[in-house]
């Protein structure tokens, strides 16, 4: 039972590095694939990162939720051997192998002994190139996204998220769940599933890290022989959303006692030179944990909440400044009131030069924290290359932070913040809340 | 295997934890005692100049009076309120101004304080979270408020989720008369008449130094934590009326036990079931070592008993797993879980788990199998020491719940040393319905 857990956002704090004494070296494989490499030999394993961007995007809408199931099929058998018997080599070699598909880009995550590296990325070579995608397990693992989709329609958390992601993005592939509808995957083919693989999975997307005990040699010839015969190019990725805030208060009558709550407005990406003061803005609105003025109105002097948290999302192809929070059925409409004044205060009247010193502080300071593993690190730098950030970012990273001045983030929160686009959509059952648009 | 449902992954991470990975190699991490009683684990990772700075205190929702459950988790709120020296919030708000975060947990056996920051400001640390160890001021609004707030997290948590409603329920029927049976967050009608008296009284009765356990971990050296430890906690005195740490425990089991929760937000029902099992316990780890593997054995991941039964030679289940909670003070629970395929009933869907079971009481444990199991947990040894927050974590927990540094450092070999035998002889003992509890969650609609 924590006190707060922060939620699992994918915010742009998880992808800044830190200013940390970590050596980032450039290792090009002698067949031309690109990885950074951290060499740390205190540890007798490797952790390796592989992102292929367009993710779950670049499939068709009526096949929405082919890249997901693939994904998963991934270790669901692959050469010579079933599902079954994948998993007793993988066990047998302790090794670790983690697929997953996001919006952004298809993530495989890998951790293997340095005494079995060379079985070890053979296996997860064979399931990234020859996946076999037999019925047997095809139909297996379809039947768990199935019961995970009739899950989710009876889960507030993911009523609000759907609805959430439908307002805003409307017909672009972040308008509607990646894990596609329960009509969508029934009806998904083996052949879709190949389709999905050729589709996002190729050299012309892929982004690597590795971290640990390998040296920048092994690791070249790893990557080709990983890598190298994965098709040269994949479908094309999609294009900018074009993100839709109304603004009001969107109601989904579900009887809960408990409010969900997701809110949000048009925000900015990394690519912005105002970025910096935005993302120090949003510290000091909700991204900043107990210290943020969300936290402090809503939930320590009121007592309206668990949690509160806003966040940055800057997402390979939109923006927007996101939100959650949940009350108890008798209270949201409170906390909605809040969250509404607060965004309002801080548009018209910033932040005090003591915050915005503050919000530095604690920024600056938590930054080299973030190095302290080999998975973390290595997680950390592939989403470095995903977002285009020089190598030696990370020595650069605080002064970017240090370089924003009061006026900066006064003039931010003035342009920016807009309580007029400021939509909420809110799923339970709530008092006294009434559902509006402007 | 993939997307477990969140019902059953959040029950296979409450479950798992007893599935501790194996210590570090002795020489990193360093173990010594404060005149006050104080406990001290240091445990050395020079990677990054980072700390983790963590006081634990044997004092958990199964360590308070009948009447005020809740209160252990209520009190790590109001921690962060006002001492004798530092305003309210001040705490959380000089962490981050150095750079750092906290925050706090609670569970049955232990409530936990942590900070992680920059090596360098280990002292500051230490200074504030020995203040508060013993000078915590609390005035009524602002108990008033917070009490609000473990109402929301309670909405949060139990409230909106009909799996963790069915979890309390039928842990409260797993354990009669010991507190393990009781919510760690508290029921309802008792948090909300939660007050300062009760707070205070749990407080002085448990924060003390001879009930706590300080573990640092990161970039430091044992010498410099004792000489900190010693400036910072030293001073305090221990409690000379701290309690001995005896709990009521269960009496036998001479009923199999059933419960139905329904729950018109149930979209996938399953059947779970838990069997009153042992837990670690200081000196005597074999049989908890076996217990662990088994759980391993039957159900954990694709290669287990009861995926091959009910996933793979049959399409029953979509999901199966089996946990064994072994990091507990007292008797803890081996949990198995079946979600049924479409179309399979729960009844059908625990028929198939009683069979596969009994087949496996019959067959005994595959030594291939077992063989991999060893080599994933030696590897763990290893993948462990990539997260030094983990390893403070295991020695916390092992501290507070009746364990010792040599037992967490045994605990490897005492794995590695399991026989097939061993883990049958384990499974025919736990394995009794009569001494168990099985829980059916479904919709409320009956559709079966």
């Amino acid at each position: 039972m924590m006190r707060f857990i922060l939620p699992l956002v994918l915010t742009l704090a998880a992808a800044l590095p830190a200013r940390a004494a970590i050596e980032i070296k450039e290792v090009v494989s002698p067949g031309g694939i690109t990885a950074w490499l951290v060499e740390d030999h205190s540890i007798p394993f490797t952790a390796l990162e592989i992102r292929f961007r367009g993710g779950a995007s670049v499939e068709p809408m009526d096949k929405r939720g082919a890249t997901n199931l693939m994904t998963a099929l991934l270790e669901e058998g692959a050469g010579e051997m079933d599902a079954r018997a994948f998993a007793r080599a993988r066990d047998g070699l302790a090794a670790s192998f983690r697929y997953s598909a996001s919006d952004d880009a298809l993530s495989v995550s890998a951790q293997f002994l340095t005494e079995n590296r060379d079985a070890a990325v053979d296996l997860l070579r064979q399931s990234l190139i020859q996946p076999r995608f037999d019925a047997e397990a095809i139909e297996r693992v379809r039947a768990q996204v199935l019961s995970g989709l009739r899950s989710d329609e009876k889960d507030p958390q993911s009523i609000a998220a759907r609805r959430f992601d439908g307002l805003v993005f409307g017909d672009h592939p972040y308008g509607s769940s990646l894990d596609g509808t329960i009509d969508t995957v029934t009806a998904l083919t083996r052949d879709d599933l190949l389709a999905a693989h050729a589709a996002s999975m190729a050299r012309d997307r892929i982004y690597v890290s590795a971290v640990g005990d390998i040296t920048a040699a092994d690791l070249g010839v790893l990557l080709d022989s990983l890598l190298g015969d994965l098709p040269a190019s994949g479908a094309p990725l999609p294009g900018p959303a074009d993100p839709v805030f109304p603004g009001g208060v969107d109601v989904v009558d579900f009887p809960t006692p408990q409010s969900v709550v997701l809110f949000g407005q048009p925000g900015i990406g990394q690519d912005n030179p105002d970025f910096f003061a935005a993302f120090i803005l949003d510290h000091i609105l909700g991204g900043g944990g107990f210290e943020s003025r969300l936290m402090t109105e809503v939930r320590e002097k009121r007592g309206l909440t668990y949690g509160i948290y806003t966040y940055l999302a800057d997402r390979d192809y939109a923006q927007f400044w996101g939100g959650a929070v949940a009350s108890a059925n008798d209270r949201v409409a409170e906390a909605v009131e809040v969250i509404r004044a607060e965004w309002a205060r801080l548009q018209t009247q910033g932040v005090s030069a003591e915050e915005l010193q503050n919000a530095k502080t604690y920024l600056t300071g938590a930054y080299p924290l973030r190095f302290d593993g080999n998975g973390t690190i290595a997680n950390i730098i592939v989403g470095m290359q995903v977002r285009g950030l020089p190598i030696d970012y990370a020595a650069t990273r605080n002064d970017k932070v240090n370089a924003v001045t009061l006026e900066d983030v006064n003039r931010v929160a003035r342009d920016l913040l807009d309580p007029e686009a400021l939509s909420f959509v809110v799923v339970g059952q709530p008092v006294g809340l009434m559902e509006t648009s402007n | 295997m993939f997307r477990l449902t969140a019902i059953t992954l959040s029950l296979a991470m409450s479950l798992a934890l007893g599935l501790s990975r194996p210590a570090l190699a002795d020489e990193q991490v360093t173990h010594f005692t404060l005149d006050n009683g104080m406990d001290v684990v240091v445990i050395e990772d020079h990677r990054a100049p980072v700390v983790v700075h963590m006081v634990w205190y044997r004092a958990g929702s199964a360590d308070e009076p009948a009447g005020a459950s809740g209160i252990a988790h209520f009190l790590e709120h109001l921690m962060f309120k006002r001492t004798e020296t530092m305003e309210s919030g001040e705490f959380s708000r000089t962490v981050a101004q150095n750079g750092g975060r906290d925050n706090a947990f609670t569970s049955y056996d232990y409530t936990g304080y942590f900070q992680r920051v920059a090596a360098d400001r280990l002292g500051l640390m230490m200074q504030m979270e020995a203040d508060r160890m013993v000078n915590l001021r609390l005035d009524d609004s602002e108990i008033a408020t917070e009490r609000e707030v473990i109402i929301e997290e309670r909405n949060q948590r139990v409230e909106n989720s009909p799996a963790a409603l069915f979890c309390e329920q039928k842990d409260a029927v797993q354990y009669l008369n010991h507190r393990y049976g009781v919510p760690i967050i508290g029921w309802r009608h008792e948090m909300v008449s939660l007050d300062r008296d009760d707070v205070l009284a749990y407080y002085e009765r448990f924060y003390a130094p001879n009930n706590a356990i300080l573990v640092v971990a990161g970039d430091v050296t044992p010498d410099a934590v004792r000489a900190l430890a010693e400036e910072h906690y030293g001073p305090i005195p221990a409690n000379p009326d701290l309690p001995a740490r005896v709990r009521p425990t269960e009496p036998p089991q001479t009923a199999e036990r059933r419960i139905t929760f329904r729950d018109a937000r149930v979209a996938q029902p399953y059947v779970s079931r838990s069997y009153l099992a042992p837990e670690r316990d200081s000196g005597a780890q074999e049989t908890a070592a076996a217990l662990t593997i088994l759980a391993e054995v039957l159900g954990s991941g694709t290669t287990s008993v009861m995926a091959d039964a009910l996933q793979f030679d049959t399409q029953i289940a979509t999901f199966t797993g089996a946990f064994y909670g072994g990091m507990s003070l007292d008797k803890t629970t081996f949990d198995v879980v079946v979600v049924p395929a479409e179309g399979v009933s729960l009844e059908e869907a625990e028929a198939a788990m009683d069979g596969v079971l009994a087949d496996f009481l019959e067959t005994g444990v595959d030594a291939e199998q077992l063989e991999r199991i060893k080599m994933q947990l030696r590897a763990a040894q290893i993948y462990a020491r990539d997260d030094v927050d983990s390893i403070a974590n295991r020695y916390g927990r092992a501290l507070t719940q009746g364990l010792t540094v040599e037992d967490v450092q045994a605990w490897p070999d005492i794995l590695q040393a399991v026989t097939a035998d061993d883990v049958l002889a384990a499974a025919r003992m736990v394995l009794d319905r009569r001494q168990a509890v099985t829980g059916w969650l479904m919709a409320e609609e009956v559709t079966q």
